[in-house]
């Protein structure tokens, strides 16, 4: 019997398959109904592209406001991707320094946050984010998405940073640089695969958050998911055009996974497996 | 310790084991005490500001009555004594919600774990084939949350979705998949599957290629089956992947939150308000701010008790030292 024919290549291959067009029919039938438009959605084959197919409902939803999300969920991620790369890095040089002894207590305190989940701490941030007159502001976004990845993000920092050798630090020390040629010259550098893993990482998790923007924000500064769910409001049945938001929505990751797709593979994967 | 002492050691010392804690001590740098403030303060700050003290926050609410307006009245033990006795005040009972979040978690990882093993060994390979499979595979995890859930909730619609043409000739595909109070629960598991799987299945791959090639050599030597392989090579050697797997699994089931919230709202009824969902609907759409936060904190503390699980039983300072001595 040839070795493609065993039984268990047979069985993977059928369950491989199952599980491929489990992923590709309801992407499929979305794609194909975002062209369709509300009044023949309900006539229209809903299997194959036979009749009209528009781009009404791609126009329509970007009319809703489409724009003014997009806008601040690049805003948003790419001011959390920042402060939460930067900062971690930062503190996680600090930690592998090894300098002060509060430094190590500090990093066991954030790696605490690990265990606590945002849904826990909802209420109160709700009640503190209106307190400091930051409701329904991209700021309180930005705080609070930057501070829920930070113990994720020190720890992933500290276990890439430690592996630096010492050897070298002191190195550079001992001819009289400073802590911040250090920081700069060598742990910046050195680290730059594992800020663009970090990045992707923290990036798509603030890109997809729901539950911040559903509690802290209202219509100033809605974020792409949130915004589908107002555009799913005011369209109410038309399905066509909350799904063609839905395709617009995933366009920029999409775009960014055709353009990296390695490397964001890679990070995803990799992040916890590290 | 002078400079040269620390120099010295630092080249004899074994390179691959820098153990905590361990290593060469680094000679002082100027102004290294404000590099210490600088590096720790700001994002020391930022974590103290929006995690710690929310839950701080979180367990003193739990212990008042509050509806947002004015100040909170201390009320003792009653919210925990209505969490645990069910509320009167509350349109939906807590031992139910905590039964449905067990269920969502159990059913979660029992339908997660096995999917992602099978699919994460079969895409861990190199061949080209494999590599295309691997991305559309991802694919769900460009979506955000809420595109998933309208994009099943058009799917899924009972009366115009792509189902219905079917349905005259399956009639089991005849139902309302998110309107009913017994398969519903079960719906959002598989769509929460759907979303979760291919991370999941990236941990795997990535676990499945760390595994070193001689031990499946030697096996082969031995005579062992693939069969064999699987259980005594393959899956050993994935325990710490299936730790990590597991341990997000339960975590993120236990805390879920967003699909629920979008295409159900916890209903129909009560059907499918788990803890998060009664906690997002007790403190902003009845404003019971202490009670709500009762279920907030039994979420942190199940939280917690999960990581400290995690520390106990699994090691996670072994499998942080493993990894020490590979990379």
């Amino acid at each position: 019997m040839p070795a493609w024919l065993r039984p268990g290549r047979v069985i993977s291959f059928v369950l491989v398959n199952i599980w491929l067009l489990i992923v590709i029919i309801p992407l499929y039938y979305m794609i194909l109904s975002s062209f369709r438009s509300e009044d023949t959605y309900q006539t229209d084959n809903q299997w194959l592209p036979l009749g009209g197919l528009t781009f009404g409902s791609y126009t329509k939803a970007w009319e809703v406001g489409m724009a003014h999300y997009l806008l601040n969920s690049v805003l948003l991620t790419v001011a959390c991707v920042v402060l939460s790369v930067v900062l971690s890095l930062g503190m996680a040089y600090r930690v592998v320094r090894r300098n002060s002894r509060w430094v190590g207590v500090s990093f066991s305190v954030i790696l605490f946050g690990l265990a606590i989940p945002v849904q826990a701490i909802v209420v109160p941030l709700y009640i503190m984010i209106v307190k400091m007159h930051l409701y329904d502001t991209l700021y309180a976004l930005i705080l609070t998405l930057t501070a829920a990845a930070i113990p994720v993000s020190v720890l992933i920092m500290v276990s890439f940073v430690r592996d630096i050798p010492r050897e070298l630090i002191s190195a550079m020390l001992i001819d009289g640089g400073t802590e911040w040629t250090v920081f700069r010259q060598l742990i910046w550098p050195l680290s730059r695969p594992v800020m663009a893993t970090l990045a992707i990482y923290n990036g798509l998790n603030v890109w997809n958050n729901f539950l911040l923007p559903l509690v802290l924000t209202l219509n100033n500064s809605t974020v792409l998911p949130l915004g589908l769910t107002h555009l799913q409001g005011s369209f109410s049945n038309d399905v066509p055009a909350v799904l063609a938001a839905v395709v617009l929505s995933a366009l920029p990751l999409v775009v960014l996974f055709v353009m990296m797709r390695r490397q964001v593979m890679n990070s995803l994967g990799g992040i916890v497996a590290r | 310790m002078t400079a040269q002492a620390s120099v010295r050691n630092a080249t004899t010392a074994a390179p691959l084991r820098p153990q905590r804690g361990g290593g060469p001590a680094l000679p002082k740098g100027r102004g290294s005490g404000v590099a210490d403030l600088v590096g720790v303060i700001p994002i020391g700050l930022l974590y103290v500001v929006f995690i710690l003290v929310p839950m701080v926050v979180a367990v003193f609410l739990s212990f008042t009555s509050w509806n947002g307006v004015g100040n909170p009245t201390w009320v003792g033990f009653a919210n925990w004594s209505w969490f645990f006795h069910n509320s009167p005040g509350s349109a939906i009972s807590s031992t139910s919600s905590i039964w449905l979040t067990i269920k969502v978690v159990v059913l979660s990882y029992v339908v997660q774990t096995p999917i992602s093993i099978g699919l994460g060994l079969f895409t861990a390979g190199r061949q080209r084939y494999k590599v295309v499979y691997a991305t559309i595979f991802v694919l769900p995890m460009l979506l955000s949350t809420a595109g998933i859930s309208y994009m099943w909730n058009g799917f899924l619609d009972p009366n115009f979705g792509p189902l219905v043409p079917l349905a005259s000739h399956f009639s089991f595909l005849n139902q309302d998949w998110l309107g009913s109070s017994s398969i519903t629960l079960y719906v959002l598991v598989a769509i929460i599957a759907w979303q979760f799987i291919p991370f999941h299945t990236l941990l795997y791959a990535v676990g499945r290629r760390q595994i070193p090639e001689v031990l499946y050599e030697a096996a082969r030597i031995d005579g062992a089956t693939p069969a064999q392989m699987f259980w005594q090579v393959t899956l050993p050697q994935l325990r710490y992947t299936m730790v990590t797997s597991g341990i997000l699994m339960i975590t993120g089931g236990l805390t879920y939150f967003d699909i629920i919230y979008i295409l159900t709202k916890g209903g129909p009824g009560a059907a499918t308000s788990t803890l998060p969902l009664n906690m997002y609907n007790t403190a902003f759409q009845q404003t019971q701010f202490g009670y709500s936060s009762v279920m907030a904190v039994v979420l942190g503390v199940i939280g917690i008790a999960i990581a400290i699980g995690l520390v106990r039983g699994t090691g996670f300072g072994r499998m942080q030292s493993q990894q020490e001595g590979v990379n």
